[in-house]
């Protein structure tokens, strides 16, 4: 029972704040994410507490821009935009490949740090007074007529920005580097395919984010004219360049779910992912034409209209390659030896989420019906379909996937089973009707609504009650687990990935020799022995 | 449009508010499809090939590029066709205003400021006449605003720094919502107002129940003398300025060599950027009145000067 893993390897706090062990540093990450998560969270069910009736009764118009801005900014750069990568990533990449560690495990510990010191600014600018700008920081508002604390809210997102650089730069390198013998590219696992697309974006695009706040607080600090019209800016360049980020940003929230599922997939399916390349490549293409679609958030704002023709073109092109990673993760489930784990029940649930969210993106990118959709709440409901019901979910299921692998313990099957059909019902409510309420056209970030909107609100804040509450269960039974759950076997699925060749949980440097790899990912035997788990 | 053939199909409350209704079913049946097919097949396999049940599940499709290549043609098809039709009606709703009546509207933190070129003002409220498109020019006085009206599925954002023009036109009498989309500040979900679409006849008694405002051109014209524009471009003014009678709608050739329409983008940058375009043949001497004049005034002189063009044709 002592075996060396890196979990005791040694308990000092040295250890663990110093470490460059980036099995470590995905459990600081962890315990830092699952915090803004709950924080974010608890702006959520207060704004959906307030929208229960049509008039304002539990904050303020003030309290209530505070709210959503805080939700969005926390939510978008401290839990969906490092999620995957920062805590699954940062612990399966190297294990997945065969690597002792990332190519630079100083700058892994770097990028927490930077996390951290950009979490703790925003939080100070939430807490010292908030800002009322919107996660969009949309200009002039936020450069002129904003009386909140928009300067220090940007310095934390500039912060936590090359958080998103140093991490997507040593993915870059590590899966360039550090692949096992034999492990070639076509051998590598989907969810590696995904991150490296991800990781793609995040080195190109976050650059482009930092020039904008900075420009921004240029403007708002010392008055430049970039973006207010009074003194000799343009507004729209503020979106323009805005979205050149926050777009693409969308596909780094959506590719590492992607990834996740197709490893759940295939593992409980006992199947090989149908069309291996295809959903490879799909993802690289997601990564590319995803910077060619950011005028979509722009039809009504008065750019051109070729201009727009083009965006809504573009924006159909992207969805092709989802569409094919659909149809190739619901091709994977014929004839293989299906069984309803938690996880596997997390990932049917992203497949269905995520097809809603991308059907209805497809609404929103045909220019007529955008120009009545957008900036009401079914903007709203379709990017939650996205990032809550596809990326949240998708994190979920791995996170009880890899959970005995990154804990060394089971959890109980029976409450996980429980709490992932819970969120699934609960965000259905929460968010289908705000479909709805789009269609009929009331606008987001209201703060009180005629009262012809009040039934649907009802029934999304109803649904916001069990999604917070199923939200909650994983805490209790997975911190549960950790004390009393079973031990772990170093392979409790039965899969044939390398993470699952070493001990669970891995020793310090992951694997006692040098793994040699000699065929593809998904070499499952087909038939499946059924694993029995606490349930 | 081919709409008119559908049976029974009630056109929309706007003339491309049916197109975009249409549109909407369009996508939700185009959706309904997939996500139906989809959650047959899911539904399918996760029963037959749940573990431990005994079905065949030899010869599984080794070979996938044929199945790749058809779905990804069917969804570019697909795709393709709904991007055409949503163009095709985006065209409709954007389309240059044609209409021969011109209302103002400002925005600014936190309500829409209405004015009839017969002098009415409105707060939160625009009256308009059914069956008559009436061109909307449209500024804000701070930040960016939204002017979203649901039932005539109409949008259009209202960026400071610049005029923009939409056509609005209600078929039928009725209040419709108008809301700010465009998040603002503190009091953006109070920015709202309604539409208040008339019988022709009504509208006209309620212009004149308003009583005789000062029309727009008459105090743009006030304006115009006010702020020291006639004493530079007045007839017989010492200063050689171009001559603002019979300018607007008329080609306008530049200092660069090149030519702009004097429509109303164009006056207004002008009083705001004089040396942005210079007309060919005049020195570029003309202060700029960035910040001291508000989008009301500006809208007047504008009114004014359009009207000095429509006098002299």
């Amino acid at each position: 029972m002592s075996e060396i893993d890196y979990l005791n390897a040694s308990y000092t706090l040295r250890s663990w704040f110093l470490t460059t062990d980036h099995k470590r540093i995905a459990i600081l990450f962890f315990a830092s994410l699952t915090v803004f998560f709950f924080i974010g969270g608890a702006a959520a069910t207060l704004i959906r507490i307030e929208l229960a009736t049509p008039q304002a009764d539990l904050v303020s118009a003030d309290g209530y821009n505070r709210l959503f801005t805080m939700h969005g900014v926390i939510m978008v750069w401290f839990f969906l935009i490092p999620s995957i990568p920062n805590t699954l990533g940062n612990f399966i990449v190297p294990l997945m490949i065969g690597a002792r560690d990332l190519a630079f495990p100083r700058l892994n510990l770097a990028s927490w740090y930077l996390f951290m010191l950009g979490g703790t600014v925003t939080l100070f600018a939430i807490f010292a007074g908030g800002i009322d700008t919107g996660w969009t920081f949309y200009t002039p508002f936020s450069t002129l007529y904003s009386n909140s604390y928009v300067l220090v809210a940007v310095s934390g997102v500039f912060i936590v920005g090359f958080s998103s650089i140093l991490t997507g730069l040593n993915f870059i390198v590590t899966i360039h580097r550090l692949r096992a013998p034999g492990l070639t590219w076509y051998r590598l696992p989907l969810f590696i395919w995904s991150l490296y697309a991800t990781s793609v974006i995040l080195v190109l695009a976050t650059p482009v984010l930092a020039i904008t706040l900075v420009l921004l607080a240029a403007e708002r600090f010392f008055g430049v004219g970039i973006f207010d019209p009074r003194i000799g800016g343009d507004p729209l360049l503020f979106q323009h360049l805005f979205w050149f980020y926050s777009h693409p940003a969308v596909y780094i929230m959506i590719l590492p779910g992607m990834g996740v599922v197709n490893e759940l997939i295939s593992c409980f399916s006992r199947k090989e992912i149908f069309g291996y390349k295809f959903v490879a490549w799909a993802s690289l293409a997601i990564a590319a034409v995803g910077f060619l679609v950011w005028g979509h958030h722009m039809f009504v704002s008065g750019q051109s209209l070729l201009a727009s023709l083009v965006f809504s073109f573009m924006s159909f092109i992207v969805a092709v390659p989802s569409a094919i990673k659909v149809f190739n993760w619901t091709a994977t489930l014929h004839k293989g030896s299906i069984r309803f784990d938690a996880p596997m029940l997390y990932a049917l649930a992203f497949i269905g989420l995520f097809t809603i969210g991308g059907l209805t993106g497809l609404f929103l990118a045909c220019l007529a019906y955008d120009v009545h959709a957008t900036d009401t709440y079914f903007v709203v409901a379709h990017f939650h379909y996205i990032m809550v019901g596809g990326m949240v979910t998708a994190y979920f299921g791995g996170l009880h996937y890899w959970w005995p692998k990154i804990t060394g313990r089971l959890y109980s099957e029976g409450w996980a089973r429980a709490a992932a059909i819970l969120i699934f019902f609960g965000f259905n409510l929460t968010f289908f009707p705000q479909f709805v309420l789009g269609a009929e056209g009331m606008p987001r970030r209201y703060h009180v609504y005629p009262p012809e909107f009040q039934v649907w609100n009802v029934l999304s804040s109803g649904g916001a009650t069990i999604l917070a509450a199923a939200y909650l269960l994983p805490l209790f039974y997975l911190g549960y687990s950790l004390f009393f759950g079973a031990r772990a076997s170093a392979n409790p699925w039965n899969a044939p990935g390398l993470e699952w060749q070493t001990a669970s949980p891995p020793p310090e440097f992951n694997f006692a020799t040098q793994p040699m790899v000699t065929r593809g990912p998904y070499q499952y035997s087909t038939d499946f022995e059924p694993e029995p788990q606490n349930a | 449009m081919w709409r008119e053939w559908i049976p029974f199909w009630q056109g929309g409350l706007s003339p491309y508010g049916g197109d975009v209704d249409l549109l909407f079913i369009g996508l939700l049946v185009a959706s309904s499809l997939v996500l139906g097919l989809l959650f047959v097949l899911l539904a399918l396999f996760c029963i037959r090939y749940r573990a431990g049940n005994q079905v065949d599940r030899a010869n599984h499709e080794a070979k996938s590029w044929h199945w790749e290549v058809g779905w990804t043609t069917a969804s570019l098809v697909c795709f393709l066709l709904l991007f055409l039709w949503g163009a095709n009606v985006f065209f409709e709703i954007y389309k240059t205003p044609q209409g021969e009546l011109t209302v103002f509207v400002v925005a600014k933190q936190w309500m829409w400021k209405v004015q009839h070129a017969g002098g009415q003002t409105e707060i939160n409220a625009l009256h308009i006449p059914v069956n008559r498109p009436m061109r909307l020019v449209m500024a804000s006085q701070d930040v960016i605003h939204s002017f979203f009206i649901p039932a005539l599925r109409l949008k259009h954002d209202v960026v400071p720094g610049r005029f923009q023009d939409v056509e609005i036109e209600a078929k039928r009498p009725g209040h419709y919502h108008l809301f700010c989309a465009e998040y603002c500040g503190t009091d953006h979900s109070g920015m709202t107002g309604e539409i208040i679409a008339m019988e022709a006849p009504d509208y006209a008694a309620w212009l004149r129940q308003q009583g005789p405002g000062t029309p727009l051109a008459q105090e743009g014209s006030a304006l115009f003398r006010e702020l020291g524009c006639s004493g530079c471009h007045g007839t017989g003014s010492k200063v050689r300025a171009p001559l603002l009678e019979g300018l607007y709608g008329k080609p306008v050739p530049l200092a660069d060599g090149s030519t702009v329409i004097a429509d109303d983008k164009y006056i207004r940058d002008s009083i705001l950027l004089p040396r942005s375009q210079i007309a060919a043949g005049y020195d570029a001497v003309m202060p700029s009145f960035e910040g001291k004049i508000s989008e009301d005034q500006l809208l007047r002189l504008v009114t004014y000067i359009k009207l000095l063009g429509e006098n002299h044709p």
